[in-house]
């Protein structure tokens, strides 16, 4: 599995306060939650963002609060990955639980720059920024995690009986 | 090699004698926790999954306490569906408006969560009841729909940093100036993946109201826990509270700690969390003048009845600077009664304060006192961060009920004076 995109880049301690803000979570429904994703850190994201677009974050990405509307809001977007060079705990569950992939490296995380094209490969954890032509090696999941996310989710995996 | 607190509860909980850092283990969940933001989706998820019930209806709390009383036509729709599915499912510890406190003020309060408890919850400060020497953390709303399902959850093992606490914190030092000391010390992601475990003789000098406003803020160092070494503190609260077993696990002595770092609880002083991280510390000397538009004293850190013993005794006779709107939540119906029956309710109206029916309201931004553009608000909650309060213009510094006082008195940022 590949993802290929355009970067969306930000800082570090992305919190899930202006990934999808409370004032929103009045509802659970995914749509009307990516449509306001990234709001109060970037006005412009919801117009811009392309169906398969990448994030890059800092360190601390989805640090805060434990809704699970901020991963699902990034990946109704159209996220097709997030980059970061560490997560927040329980955004790192949140994305393995419904399946937005999610990758930590420190170097791309600092060197790949907004509007960059990048490519991931899910099973090598390869990252290659195909604007400057630099790779990246990202840390892969262990065969645990791995097998949740194969299975298509947490819940997924129970209903295989594959827990 | 030994193992930590943490680690002794997850190995418990898991059916191992030994666990260590990173290894990922299946563990059983003592207590499985949603609210009214978190529980839609676990029930949409949980539904869509099949899954017909619940592993133990005892064991599941499901408390409405963010967007109640409904502030909305749609907050009153995912109560609905909570409420509903509760019903369905015949959950003991199903809590709406009336009985409804904020979940981790409510949970300790009604003995739901005990010592020794491995305890998940859809949301961030579930983290609190390591105050009671238990393990508990945040988790998402897939999780605790599989929770529900099964009773146990997957975990990956934190290793920890230990906090050796030494000495008497002085008058007007409480948990909260010592757990934004600590994150202004190691950062918003010191902790990150990681227990933070608590121990030393300074202990003795924390009440549990310390104990759970610091156990709350974990998360906000990045932690996956918080918590306690058991002393008699605990095990009276434990006693007094709840009727479930205890069990009480301890660190070995052997246990190994990414770091050890020894706080001197006399040298810390009044704290203020500037914006827009908590990081962002500052003792109450160096905050420079800073007039502010609203306080708010409530919240899962901030709202126990010591909280607003400490707030009431220094706005009684007083009222608060006329540029300045104070709202006051007791966290839970009991302690708002107890407020009333000690007179402290009376000082807070007499004190031109609102008081609020328990609620999370504010603290999130969600109702009951949202900021316009540019305002400032001292507020005796966990978090600072961008639009947290209202308009992503507004600004709010995190204090103690104390500090929160003292500047709703003073129309700017203050200490109380001895
Ligand atoms: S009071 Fe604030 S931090 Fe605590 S549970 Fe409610 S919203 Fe979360």
């Amino acid at each position: 599995m590949n993802a290929n995109g355009t970067v969306f880049k930000y800082g570090n301690n992305v919190d899930t306060d202006v990934i999808i803000p409370a004032r929103y979570l009045n509802t659970s429904d995914p749509k009307e939650l990516a449509a306001h994703c990234m709001e109060d850190i970037d006005k412009t994201f919801v117009k811009r963002v392309k169906t398969g677009d990448i994030i890059v974050g800092g360190s601390n990405f989805g640090c805060g609060s434990s809704r699970e509307h901020a991963p699902l809001a990034i990946k109704t977007a159209g996220v097709s990955c997030v980059i970061a060079a560490t997560f927040a705990r329980i955004f790192y569950r949140n994305s393995i639980n419904i399946g937005l992939p999610i990758i930590e490296s420190a170097e791309a995380s600092e060197k790949i720059k907004a509007g960059d094209e990048v490519e991931v490969d899910f099973n090598t954890g390869k990252i290659v920024d195909k604007t400057t032509g630099e790779t990246f090696q990202g840390a892969a999941f262990p065969p645990f995690l791995q097998n949740i996310i194969s299975n298509g989710g947490l819940l997924k995996a129970i209903q295989n009986n594959k827990l | 090699m030994g193992m930590t607190m943490t680690q002794k509860i997850i190995a418990a909980h898991a059916g191992l004698d030994k666990v260590k850092a990173g290894q990922l283990v299946m563990a059983k969940t003592d207590l499985v926790l949603g609210n009214d933001i978190t529980s839609p989706v676990a029930i949409k998820n949980f539904e869509a999954a099949g899954f017909n019930d619940v592993f133990d209806k005892d064991k599941i709390a499901l408390v409405m306490d963010h967007f109640t009383p409904n502030k909305d036509i749609k907050a009153a729709e995912q109560c609905k569906q909570v409420r509903t599915f509760a019903k369905k499912h015949g959950i003991t510890h199903y809590y709406d408006v009336g009985c409804v406190g904020i979940e981790h003020a409510l949970l300790p309060e009604q003995g739901l969560v005990t010592t020794g408890d491995l305890i998940v919850g859809a949301d961030s400060h579930t983290c609190t009841y390591g105050a009671l020497g238990a393990f508990s953390t945040g988790v998402g709303s897939t999780d605790i729909a599989a929770a529900m399902k099964l009773g146990k959850l997957w975990f990956k093992v934190p290793s920890a940093i230990r906090f050796v606490l030494k000495g008497k914190p002085s008058k007007w030092v409480g948990g909260k100036d010592v757990i934004l000391h600590i994150i202004g010390l190691i950062g918003v992601d010191g902790a990150l993946y990681k227990s933070m475990e608590f121990t030393g003789e300074g202990l003795k000098h924390l009440t549990m109201e310390d104990r759970l406003c610091m156990a709350n803020m974990a998360i906000e160092a990045g932690g996956k826990n918080g918590i306690f070494e058991v002393d008699d503190l605990t095990m009276a609260f434990a006693k007094e509270h709840s009727t479930k077993p205890i069990t009480v696990y301890k660190a070995d002595d052997d246990a190994a700690y990414d770091r050890t770092i020894e706080i001197d609880l006399a040298a810390v002083k009044p704290t203020v969390a500037f914006p827009h991280l908590p990081e962002n510390t500052r003792t109450i000397d160096q905050v420079g003048d800073i007039p502010i538009d609203q306080v708010v004293i409530g919240s899962c850190t901030n709202g126990r009845i010591e909280d607003l013993r400490v707030a009431a005794n220094l706005l009684k006779g007083k009222t608060v600077h006329p540029d300045v709107r104070c709202v006051v939540i007791p966290a839970t119906q009991m302690i708002y009664l107890q407020a009333m029956e000690e007179g402290l309710l009376k000082i807070f109206v007499d004190a031109h304060c609102a008081v609020s029916t328990p609620t999370c309201g504010p603290c999130l931004g969600g109702h009951m006192g949202i900021l316009a553009a540019g305002e400032r608000c001292v507020s005796t909650t966990n978090r600072n961060f961008v639009g947290r309060m209202g308009h992503v213009d507004s600004e709010v510094y995190l204090a103690s009920p104390a500090i929160a006082a003292a500047s709703a008195l003073a129309g700017k940022i203050a200490g109380p004076k001895d």
